[in-house]
């Protein structure tokens, strides 16, 4: 139970910030923080002599922070793609993080593999004791409290970040700042990641924020929307990945993911507005449409003519429309089926209500 | 003097050596493409991906001969691939969510079967995580071998391709309008990067493979305008940051490989960034500064 409320708290923290990542095409900037905080993380224990949460996240923050700025200044300096800025920087941060581990951390116990994976197993076992009294796993006041932030966040600047994310220019010519934005959002996913990853790990910090609001991209163009759905579809994952999770006897955070991952196809193949059964669909309509359009006025345009017998033979239209005989068919039936046109010994005739849609057409 | 003889002779050291310089080659190369073609980040997302393939791959045949788990790698990486592109050609998500989402998901699924393998098999399974994570100095002369035909054979492709490869990368418009298959090739291009991706995992692992593909092209497009300089020059720089690594890994107890290679290449990246003639950013600030 504690698990699931964690990861509940955790995913909305998560899909609150990655709706804007969305947008603003930052996706990837949230994989690259979620791993260079390792050095980070380390460098604050070294200096706390021990793994201090307070000084293991002020680190790890500083780290987030200065990938952010060091991507940036790649970029800046023209000579490196955005995207070959993040792939050379973070596996720097994480090599530099794995370095020191080797180095000044062999018996500490903080194992690579616990940063990428986390134990949300585990989160009941760490908990927030004031005097001998209980107050509940500590992983609730820290996802609570990102919650929290985030949601201020978006809603003090929704105004700024809506316009900067939509139109940056007119965001800079208005006099908002889109540095300041920037840096904000960073920071912000920077502290999520950095508060969330001891509990779930660093692959389902990058998960939450990027699949859920992608999927929530998919199923709506309404921004307020989008958040809602994002936050909705990642907490619905953590329910059920921790009941996949249980069902199969395996990784919490892998299983979350898996669920999320599954919401995400989902919305890509049914979504009514953008998935792709919607799109085929949409285009065989349209296929249809123009195919019969292209037929009346083939029809009224014979009509009367010596020629007329010829023109309005069902073969004639696959060489002169440069139809396939089953799309003619096709054409056709949905021709007559509607009462546009009539098939008169092997010829087509146009009905009163086809000849007035095909005079409508010849209009434009 | 000692290094270089236990280079020669020491079946670990040469075994890292060997493997970290076939790697360095191969993703040298194939990097090159990708980067000028501003995909940098795929090899983040197709190393990722490869890991429900390994496990899968394992519950299927239950064998960890590098062979088995390489191909059960690729295959998944190349799924990975496909999907990325449906996503990106048919939907409105951007490359940079789709990559982050196929990334996370295949991760995921992978993470979740690994467990499930963890929790359900015997002792066995042990080991698997070394094809993920990269464990240098377990590397076997088996390893080494499988690895090694694998790079020459997506070297030779790459040889063979190489015209096609240019017009792709520089202009892919002008390549289809020649009648080339953009689509296709594009495919091949990226089908390769996953086999140097495969090669990777076992030595440096998911996390530092985007750097392997990335950090030697950065650097050797500092040096040159021509894409030929530039793809041997990254193979170069890739195969001295691996043998380099191993050597700096190999002489101080307790480093690993793996990151130790990245940070080399690291360094490699930042003098070429800086000092390179033409091209280095310190010859910007010297203009600017007389100016």
């Amino acid at each position: 139970m504690e698990i699931v409320i964690t990861g509940i708290l955790i995913s909305v923290a998560c899909a609150l910030l990655g709706t804007f990542l969305i947008l603003r095409k930052m996706a990837m900037m949230s994989d690259a923080i979620s791993h260079a905080i390792l050095p980070g993380l380390v460098a604050g224990y070294f200096f706390a002599k021990g793994p201090d949460l307070f000084a293991g996240f002020l680190g790890a923050l500083v780290a987030a922070l200065v990938t952010v700025t060091l991507v940036e200044a790649l970029k800046n300096t023209q000579r490196v793609g955005g995207e070959s800025a993040i792939g050379i920087v973070f596996p720097a941060m994480f090599a530099l993080g794995t370095f020191l581990v080797a180095r000044f951390f062999e018996n500490v116990h903080l194992d690579t593999d616990a940063v990428l994976f986390g134990n949300i197993e585990f989160v009941a076992f760490d908990r927030l004791f004031i005097g001998d009294v209980d107050f509940g796993p500590q992983s609730y006041y820290v996802a609570g409290a990102l919650c929290l932030i985030n949601l201020l966040f978006i809603t003090v600047f929704y105004k700024e970040l809506k316009l900067a994310t939509f139109d940056a220019g007119l965001a800079a010519t208005l006099g908002f700042s889109p540095f300041f934005i920037h840096y904000a959002l960073m920071a912000l996913v920077s502290v999520t990641s950095v508060g969330a990853f001891t509990s779930v790990g660093a692959v389902l910090v990058v998960a939450l924020m990027i699949v859920p609001a992608a999927a929530a991209y998919l199923l709506t163009d309404k921004l307020p929307m989008m958040i809602g759905l994002a936050a909705g579809i990642g907490a619905l994952s953590a329910v059920l990945g921790y009941g996949l999770a249980l069902a199969i006897d395996s990784s919490v955070a892998g299983a979350i993911v898996s669920v999320a991952g599954a919401f995400f196809f989902a919305a890509m193949l049914f979504s009514p507005s953008h998935g792709l059964i919607a799109k085929a669909r949409r285009i065989e309509r349209q296929r249809v449409q123009i195919g019969l359009e292209a037929l009346l006025v083939h029809l009224l345009n014979h009509e009367g003519e010596e020629g007329e017998a010829h023109e309005s033979e069902m073969l004639h239209l696959s060489s002169e429309l440069r139809w396939l005989p089953q799309f003619a068919q096709q054409i056709v039936g949905v021709a007559a089926n509607r009462g546009l046109v009539m098939q008169v010994n092997g010829h087509l005739i146009l009905t009163d209500n086809g000849r007035r849609q095909g005079q409508q057409l010849m209009v434009y | 003097m000692n290094l270089l003889t236990d280079l020669i002779f020491d079946y670990t050291l040469r075994n890292i050596a060997l493997g970290a310089a076939v790697l360095g080659i191969v993703s040298g190369v194939l990097g090159s493409f990708a980067v000028l073609r501003r995909q940098g980040l795929l090899g983040d997302t197709l190393a990722h991906a490869a890991l429900p393939g390994i496990c899968v791959a394992y519950l299927l045949t239950g064998s960890k001969s590098p062979l088995v788990l390489f191909l059960g790698a690729a295959i998944s990486g190349w799924v990975a691939t496909l999907v990325l592109l449906r996503i990106v050609r048919e939907t409105r998500i951007k490359e940079d969510s789709a990559l982050g989402v196929v990334l996370s998901v295949f991760f995921g699924v992978g993470i979740m079967l690994l467990t499930f393998i963890l929790k359900h098999n015997d002792a066995n399974q042990a080991g698997l995580d070394k094809f993920l994570f990269g464990q240098a100095a377990t590397v076997t002369a088996e390893d080494v071998n499988t690895m090694t035909i694998l790079g020459v054979f997506a070297l030779l492709v790459v040889a063979v391709l190489y015209k096609e490869f240019k017009i792709i990368t520089f202009d892919p418009n002008f390549a289809a309008s020649l009648g080339f298959n953009d689509r296709w090739l594009g495919v091949v291009l990226t089908s390769l990067i996953v086999v140097a991706v495969v090669i990777g995992l076992r030595t440096v692992g998911v996390v530092l493979m985007s750097a392997m593909l990335v950090g030697p092209a950065v650097a050797a497009r500092q040096w040159t305008n021509r894409l030929e300089a530039m793809v041997l020059l990254a193979g170069f720089f890739g195969a001295l940051s691996g043998v380099a690594g191993a050597l700096i890994s190999v002489s101080e107890a307790n480093l690993p490989t793996g990151p130790m290679v990245i940070l080399s290449l690291t360094v490699i990246v930042i003098i070429s960034l800086l000092f390179a003639p033409q091209r280095g950013i310190l010859w910007d600030i010297k203009r600017f500064s007389k100016a």
